[in-house]
């Protein structure tokens, strides 16, 4: 056997511990780059028959703010409501929405069905502000700080995993005037 | 009922495949005729037993079968019937299976047209196949099994994913399946041959037509799968070096090196150690492109519904399967002495720029698609390999492989006078020249790289048919003999001289169509026309539609070239309810010198419809191009000097006579 002849044995354990590794990594947890930048400037009009829509001012308000995106028809908000429900009752944070392509009379009906726990709502019926917030699926979440800096950015619905912990961890951090969330 | 055989049918397999592993090995070894004689029933039993399990997964699908989980997840009454058989391999479970099949189809094969095969040699080729059979047997009946029931059944399926149901995609799985798998023979060759500890031209001769198959195989089912990106995804492009593309370009890229090496060594009977291991290779970038397609470690917009506990066995598979193989590869490569010199100029050394160069492709595709993996694993830094990447360090590497592409196959074996060919060289030279000038006189848009690419594609072109004009001696000056001998130019030399053509219209293809391609956005309202080339399209307007299982809307444009009504186009946005989902049909009107491609997106509100319209100057010839390629391998695959066993049979013939003589 010579040396030679084991060099791609040896190459091939170096791809492998990689992919190993890999599976222990997840690809989809893509950081935003938007983190610790100010919100998009934007405004957008509330619901029909609600009248508090939502604007960059209203993030800059000096408190911890929630900022998350959904729509009616995506299931994955509904698993995630009864969560954005009792964030905003515990007081923790304020929840604001933007409500991302939908129907107005259909978000009405979902929201008078599940509970409305948005302090604000900005409805993006063509997702333009979406867009500029960096939005690629709902539900999206976002932490803004009270100076209306973007600090996190949640993927998906929070749903008490472990990703959910450093979720409240991270609003925790902000709201006692931290200015980093660990990763 | 039939799902219970089915899955029997694959329990059964499985065992057959233990069988089948491991006593034709020890018989192979110890010299016992009878364990021996058992691969071969074997590996067809097992490949009829997995076909059943096939079958039955297929009847149920086709009759709808909801209490089988798989069928409820995966397909929906409604589908008409061809996307019901899809459905069978559009889904984890299911491609899985047909994985098996097409695996086990390669070892009957291997034990019917094997014939002429030393028994010993034969059952050691079908004893690894079968090896390779049990890891995925064991896959797919322990963690991916798709014969599990569901009680209560529910009222109807969850449908298959929209953007699959497209005759396109039916068929580009099972094509890229038979060229991933058919390396699997490759490398039981390879690793008989190892076992064994001996290589010798005979070696290659077999090898050669199981390589050219699987080649062949894989560069259709490539094909296919690209033109489905083309006209179903709508975006107008038709490779995006997405991981799961390069996941299935790796092993074409490997393959096409083991194609050309294993010439070498039937030839020559050198660079034994280098195919042994291009063999090994090739058939490793099958699996990895497996475990990256199921495992979930990179994301792609085509990746199967991913689960890391699949990717664990996967892996652990590929462990096994690759790091034997490879310290087999270590202990043994040593006694595989071959022929080792090498005169620069000749068809070998020629064929060992061409491994070279595609072997530095493969690295670069490997590194570019797994490079943001390694990344993050090391540092937890996340970025993405785009295609620019590729295109500044892929196309680099093909272009000397192009160009002494047309200089190879005029070389002789042993030694060649370069002085001999510089004349015909002159022929390549003016051939890319034409081929520039008429570039340069249809299109206006000049850029440099463009005319590098039509300059490359003439010089190729000219090569190509220096092959024949070589063989028939036209340079003799009489016609009539040379046509005689054109027509007896054995099949292997007409497809050498295809499959190169094919190259060469590959490139063509891409050079126009990337480079004078006219693309227009814009918003239309109904009566508005657009100029795009020399045609105008004026949109009609858009207006709903109810398909089998969707709704639509339709937009229509009238085109017109140069004044005169030409064709209708007319584009479709597909809304599936089941699972809900939109999908683009580009309405393309295909034509040689370039296709009209349209595409109706969302209104605007207002009364407008964002539309997309290209005019994709030779776009057809890419595909075009893979499919001379194929049909050159095809037709070397006929060359009866190819075919399995031909040479070996007459050896045998022959060799009782000599041995009585002596």
């Amino acid at each position: 056997m010579s040396f030679r002849h084991l060099v791609p044995f040896i190459l091939f354990v170096v791809v492998v511990v990689s992919l190993g590794v890999g599976l222990t990594l997840k690809p989809k947890e893509i950081p935003s780059a938007l983190i610790n930048l100010p919100v998009p400037d934007f405004q957008l009009p509330p619901l029909e028959g609600k009248t508090n829509g939502l604007a960059s001012d209203n993030l800059r308000t000096g408190s911890v703010q929630v900022v998350n995106v959904f729509a009616s028809w995506c299931l994955p908000c509904r698993d995630e409501h009864p969560f954005l429900m009792q964030l905003a009752k515990s007081g923790r944070a304020t929840v604001n929405g933007i409500n991302y392509k939908d129907k107005p009379e259909k978000v009405a009906k979902w929201l008078a069905e599940v509970g409305d726990p948005f302090a604000r709502i900005g409805a993006d019926l063509e997702g333009r502000v979406s867009i500029d917030w960096g939005v690629y699926g709902v539900p999206e979440t976002f932490i803004v700080d009270g100076a209306g800096r973007i600090r996190m950015k949640y993927l998906g619905p929070l749903d008490n995993s472990d990703r959910t912990t450093a979720f409240l961890e991270c609003l925790d951090t902000i709201a006692r005037g931290g200015d980093q969330c660990s990763k | 009922m039939i799902t219970e055989i089915g899955h029997f049918a694959l329990v059964l397999a499985l065992a057959v495949a233990l069988l089948q592993g491991s006593l034709p090995l020890i018989g192979a070894w110890r010299g016992i005729v009878g364990l021996v004689g058992l691969a071969r029933p074997a590996a067809i039993v097992q490949f009829f037993l997995v076909a059943l399990a096939f079958g039955c997964l297929m009847t149920a699908f086709i009759t709808s079968d909801f209490s089988v989980i798989n069928v409820a997840n995966n397909s929906h009454s409604a589908k008409p019937l061809l996307y019901k058989i899809a459905g069978v391999w559009g889904n984890h479970e299911g491609s899985l299976l047909l994985w098996v099949l097409i695996l086990t189809f390669f070892g009957a094969a291997v034990a019917v047209f094997g014939r002429n095969l030393p028994a010993a040699f034969r059952a050691r080729v079908l004893a690894v196949q079968a090896l390779i059979g049990i890891g995925f047997l064991l896959f797919v009946v322990f963690t991916s099994n798709p014969f599990l029931r569901v009680f209560p059944p529910p009222m109807d399926g969850g449908g298959l994913n929209p953007l699959l149901q497209d005759p396109g995609l039916a068929f580009h799985p099972p094509l890229l399946y038979l060229g991933y798998v058919g390396f699997s023979t490759a490398f039981s060759f390879a690793i008989a041959a190892l076992i064994e500890g001996r290589i010798d031209p005979v070696w290659g001769r077999w090898v050669r037509p199981w390589v050219l198959g699987a080649w062949c195989a894989l560069t259709g089912g490539i094909a296919l799968g690209s033109w489905w990106a083309y006209y179903e995804l709508g975006w107008g492009g038709w490779w995006f070096w997405d991981p799961v593309e390069n996941a299935s370009f790796m092993p074409w890229l490997a393959g096409t090196a083991l194609l050309h090496s294993v010439i070498v060594v039937e030839k020559r009977d050198a660079l034994k150690t280098w195919t042994v291991l291009l063999a090994i290779l090739t058939f490793s970038l099958s699996l990895l492109g497996t475990f990256l397609v199921r495992s979930g470690v990179l994301t792609s917009v085509h990746a199967f519904a991913t689960d890391p506990a699949r990717g664990v066995f996967i892996l652990a598979f590929l462990v096994i399967v690759v790091g034997s193989s490879l310290v087999l590869f270590a202990a043994r490569a040593s006694s595989l002495k071959g022929w080792g010199y090498f005169a620069p100029i000749s068809r070998e050394g020629f064929l060992v720029l061409n491994n070279l160069f595609l072997a530095a492709a493969v690295g670069t595709v490997f590194l570019g698609t797994l490079y943001p993996l390694f990344l993050d694993a090391l540092t937890g830094e996340k970025v993405s390999v785009g295609p620019p990447f590729f295109e500044r360090t892929f196309v680099p590497i093909m272009v000397p492989l192009v160009v002494l592409m047309a200089v190879g196959p005029l070389l002789k074996w042993k030694r060649s006078d370069i002085l001999g060919i510089a004349g015909r060289l002159k022929a390549g030279v003016l051939g890319a020249m034409l081929v520039v000038v008429v570039a340069l006189t249809w299109a206006d848009a000049r850029s440099a790289l463009a005319l590098a690419g039509m300059a490359l594609a003439g010089w190729l072109l000219i090569g190509c048919m220096a092959i024949l004009a070589e063989r028939a001696k036209f340079s003799s000056g009489q016609v009539g003999q040379s046509l005689i001998r054109l027509a007896r130019t054995p099949t292997a030399t007409w497809g050498n001289a295809i499959a190169h053509l094919g190259v060469a219209i590959f490139i063509l293809g891409v050079t126009a169509s990337e480079t004078w391609q006219i693309e227009k956005l814009q918003i239309m309202r109904p009566g508005e026309s657009v100029q795009v080339g020399d045609y105008r399209f004026t949109f009609e307007g858009s207006e709903p539609l109810a398909g089998p299982n969707y709704t639509a809307v339709r937009g229509t444009f009238q085109v017109h070239h140069k004044g005169a009504p030409f064709v209708r186009l007319s584009p479709e946005q597909r809304h599936y309810p089941v699972p809900p989902m939109t999908t683009t049909e580009a309405a393309i009107y295909p034509m040689i010198s370039g296709d009209l491609y349209a595409v109706v997106g969302d209104p605007n509100g207002t009364g407008g419809w964002s539309t997309r319209i290209y005019y994709k100057p030779l776009v057809s010839w890419i595909w075009g191009g893979a499919l001379v390629m194929m049909l050159g391998g095809l037709m070397s695959l006929m060359d009866r000097r190819h075919r399995v066993g031909a040479p070996a049979r007459r050896r045998l013939l022959k060799s009782p006579a000599a041995q009585e003589v002596a």
